[in-house]
């Protein structure tokens, strides 16, 4: 057996008491290509962001072992000296800059103390783009010019201009088409034989299996298991049997009295654009439906196309060169505001509540009627304070927002009471059709539960609900029906009985790289 | 249900903290200039010498609540002025008209910068410093450098006149009894209004303000109030300055706390792609709050104009740095999304009791640049730090 290069032993790291890693172990060996795989949320990038320094030492519990010595990283300059250099999966270079200069961002080449050296910046970055195979382009060329795939092999020559021993990558190929992939896959076996040690995260187990020579799968924030290539059972089930493999406990809320309706909303043949390259298809012809007091999830990975369709479909939020037809209890309706959605009686709450969800500096009250405002709560422009207040006071009891009173400050809300002030703003607009965007990231488990109950208690009065989630147990436990979504078209539809983590993973696996890419 | 949760609260201190700091700053220079600064002349001048500030730092307090600011309005206001005057000195255009006028120039610089702000992306420091240097050039160009002037009575009285007083003898001087009467309103319309509010509060089951905290409040605020209306009947009874600048600080103080629009405006500075998808038309908000901000300007122009019985192309010139400071002063937040018209008011009379308590002590105009700056920086850092304590 080859040499250790890198040992994390007994790592636990919690976040205002929540464990996000529970005492994790992953040991890799000098040159090989070691995969991290696990459920959204389980904690790789956590624990990527402990190897890195990015949590500086003394936040977590556990030690670093890095090439025989105990390391205490205190910032990300310290792992880098060591020779740890990790690609996150937002791409880190600076649009404007160029090629050049990006590879050397942060590390630049300089002559006398703080002048650049721009005969060394090209030189050497001439040298580190070699290793990715990009030695001819135009160093000189602002790094936007480059497409998307390039831009990653950008970060990785800006890596090995570091002099990187052990290359961390996550998610690499997330936003590369399938040829920019097998590319990059490539570049990392060729990087392998320059004896770099690479650590991989990736959901797309097909290239895991490729190229990965041992694979450490981590779920709910433990180490399970760590396989090797020509030791263990190699294949894309025996992963996907890791990764989902625990036993469902009672954590959602049974949905009972809620019969099921009439079509409230239909979708037809739905396509986007993305915003900036307007050659590049997002959404490819979507087709859903849902009906009265139904629960329909929409299933998938992260950048599936999720919620770019809940988002172009929101009052044209996202993309362009949006095509489709949308129809409300039989009748088309137009979409093209946000406006126009709400008064047709859609609602739309974001993944990222912080960000498109509330104004984190105003009080309860204020956020909850902030989109109900011009419907329901003013007489003309003048504002209706007293029914605001009797409504948001009754709505917080409702869904049980725990704070002082509806004039508390939102930003100093706890994640899950965020998300049901959230909740209730949408609720207000008294929508026949609730489209939820990873209603339940990042809070504890008794908000969730309360969160489902909400969603329950919505579909029994006939409302239709769309439940994004990149939780396959989340589809599984409140959805009626739940479509797969994949590399932005509808990889599959399940019945309540067809649904498991298995089916979800193979409606995946099955299109990936089926689409015609272009 | 009943709830066992405690019905008062403690009163909000930050939001008066700037009022309190200007009764400090008036006590300080009150001692410094052995009383001269509360005489009826000076009250009544601190309301002259300032109310095309306070009318600037409405509009502009709009504009700080969407995260940016306007340059322009110092340009408005003098191309505003020198049509106005211009217009009625030379052509002999009827005042109301030419007025008229002044404003409607002031909508079309607004709307000018408006479109490119709001339809164009173009961010609002670049457009409104075009639209400085333009409005500047234009007025210098319209006036050929020269000042328009004298103003009739009836186009300067709005700067400089006063409503009818009934006077009576008091000690050495006389009394305004229609200065006492607005005392008076005023004085009950707050405690009225301060008892409804605990009258809704108690019916719907809301906190109230720990009442003693609340009486100490209200006394002060009433002190004020009195101090105020005695020393202006003492001199020559009410300014129509004060008319003005009351309608407009009731108008806006009104709209962005009780309508929609005020409404959106705040949740579009405090979070514009949370606004965005709640369905409000984000770029709607950001035209009309320019082009009222241009209105507002060409109203501060002709009010400035009338004080000071003309119009030249130097006037105004680097007040918007006047009224972006009121408004920082006064609590805005330079992020957007917080801030209030009757802040934003005091903030204007911080900086109009400095100006004329420093000039009153002899210090000269350079240096009291220097410690305008300072109490602007030292607002702000104390709102910034006392946050982050909270937070």
């Amino acid at each position: 057996m080859s040499e250790i290069i890198l040992e994390m032993s007994h790592i636990t790291k919690a976040f205002s008491g929540v464990k996000a890693l529970d005492d994790v172990n992953l040991k890799v060996e000098k040159g090989e290509i070691h995969a991290l795989c696990g459920e959204n949320g389980a904690g790789k990038s956590t624990l990527m962001n402990v190897l890195s320094g990015v949590y500086p030492f003394g936040t977590y519990e556990g030690d670093i072992i890095y090439k025989g010595e105990t390391c205490k990283f205190h910032r990300i300059k310290d792992s880098e000296e060591k020779g740890i250099v990790i690609i996150h999966q937002e791409l880190a270079l600076s649009p404007y800059l160029s090629i050049a200069e990006n590879v050397f961002m942060g590390n630049e080449r300089t002559s006398m103390k703080g002048v650049i050296d721009w005969t060394e910046t090209r030189g050497r970055a001439k040298e580190a783009l070699a290793h990715v195979g990009l030695e001819n382009e135009n160093l000189n060329a602002p790094v936007n010019t480059l497409g998307v795939g390039k831009q990653q092999l950008i970060e990785i020559a800006k890596a090995m201009a570091k002099n990187v021993d052990l290359l961390i990558l996550d998610e690499p190929t997330a936003a590369l088409n399938d040829e920019e992939s097998q590319q990059l896959l490539d570049i990392m076996l060729d990087l392998k034989k320059k004896g770099v040690t690479c650590i991989i995260i990736s959901h797309k187990l097909n290239e895991i299996e490729r190229v990965a020579d041992s694979i450490t799968i981590i779920r709910d924030g433990k180490t399970i298991e760590t396989l090797r290539k020509g030791i263990d059972e190699w294949s894309e089930d025996r992963i996907i049997k890791g990764m989902v493999g625990r036993e469902m406990s009672n954590r959602y809320p049974v949905r009972d009295n809620c019969p099921i309706g009439e079509v409230v909303m239909e979708v037809k043949n739905w396509s986007c654009y993305h915003p900036e390259i307007s050659d590049m298809q997002i959404l490819k012809d979507i087709n859903i439906k849902v009906r009265a007091g139904e629960v329909v999830g929409l299933a998938g990975l992260m950048g599936a196309g999720r919620t770019e369709f809940a988002m172009s479909l929101f009052g044209h939020s996202y993309g362009q060169k949006i095509s489709g037809e949308v129809y409300m209890h039989g009748k088309q309706i137009s979409t093209k505001t946000v406006k126009d959605a709400i008064d047709n009686k859609i609602a739309y709450t974001s993944e990222d509540r912080k960000t498109y969800g509330l104004v984190l500096i105003n009080d309860i009250k204020t956020n909850m009627t902030m989109a109900a405002l011009r419907g329901y709560y003013a007489n003309g422009q003048i504002v209706d304070e007293r029914k605001e207040n009797l409504d948001a006071e009754e709505y917080k009891k409702k869904i049980n927002v725990k704070a002082t009173s509806i004039h508390q400050t939102v930003g100093s809300l706890s994640g899950g009471n965020q998300q049901k002030v959230v909740l209730a703003k949408w609720m207000m607009t008294q929508p026949d059709v609730l489209i939820l965007d990873e209603p339940t990231r990042g809070i504890d488990v008794g908000a969730k539960y309360e969160i489902y109950c909400a969603i329950n208690d919505m579909a029994r009065a006939g409302k239709a609900i769309i439940v994004i989630s990149s939780e396959m147990q989340e589809i599984i436990g409140t959805c009626d029906r739940a479509y797969v979504i994949n590399e932005g078209r509808i990889a599959g539809e399940l019945t309540k009985e067809e649904l498991s983590q298995e089916s979800i993973m193979k409606c995946i696996m099955d299109s990936n790289g089926k689409g015609d890419n272009k | 249900m009943e709830e066992n949760k405690k019905k008062y609260v403690n009163l909000d201190l930050k939001s008066l903290g700037m009022i309190v700091a200007l009764v400090i700053i008036f006590i300080i220079f009150f001692v410094l200039t052995k009383g001269s600064n509360a005489t009826p002349t000076n009250i009544n001048n601190l309301i002259m010498q300032n109310g095309y500030i306070i009318i600037l730092a409405t509009g502009m307090l709009l504009c700080v609540l969407t995260g940016y600011i306007d340059l322009g309005v110092g340009s408005v206001v003098a191309l505003g002025a020198a049509c106005a005057a211009k217009l009625v000195v030379e052509q002999g255009w009827a005042v109301p008209l030419a007025w008229l006028v002044a404003i409607g120039i002031g909508l079309a610089v607004g709307v000018f910068a408006g479109f490119f702000i709001a339809y164009l992306d173009i961010p609002p420091f670049v457009v409104t410093l075009a639209t400085m240097l333009m409005g500047r050039g234009l007025t210098y160009t319209l006036l050929k450098s020269l000042t328009v002037g004298p103003l009739p009575q009836n186009y300067a009285f709005i700067g400089t006149g006063f409503l009818p007083t009934i006077k009576i003898t008091m000690g050495e001087g006389t009394l305004d009894l229609v200065c006492v009467a607005v005392a008076i309103i005023v004085s009950i319309g707050l405690i009225v209004t301060e008892m409804k509010n605990i009258r809704t509060n108690n019916k719907y089951g809301f906190a109230n303000i720990v009442p003693w905290q609340t009486a100490v409040k209200d006394i002060v605020i009433l002190v004020i109030v009195w101090f105020f209306f005695i020393r202006l009947g003492q001199y020559n009874g009410i300014p129509i300055q004060l008319i003005v600048l009351g309608v407009i600080v009731a108008i806006y103080q009104f709209v962005t706390s009780k309508t929609v629009a005020g409404r959106q405006i705040y949740a579009m500075g405090g979070n514009a792609k949370a606004a965005r998808l709640s369905g409000i038309n984000t770029k709607k908000v950001f035209f009309w709050v320019y082009v009222n901000m241009g209105v507002l300007a060409s109203i501060a122009g002709i009010v400035l104009s009338a004080r000071q019985g003309g119009a030249n192309p130097k006037m105004g010139d680097g007040i918007e740095m006047d009224a972006i400071a009121s408004c920082y002063i006064g609590g805005a937040a330079a992020a957007g999304g917080v801030g209030t018209v009757i802040g934003a008011v005091v903030g204007a009379l911080v900086m109009g009791v400095l100006n004329n308590g420093m000039s009153m002590c002899g210090m000269s105009t350079d240096l009291q640049k220097v410690v305008k700056g300072a109490v602007l920086l030292g607002a702000v850092v104390l709102d910034v730090t006392t946050k982050k304590k909270k937070g």
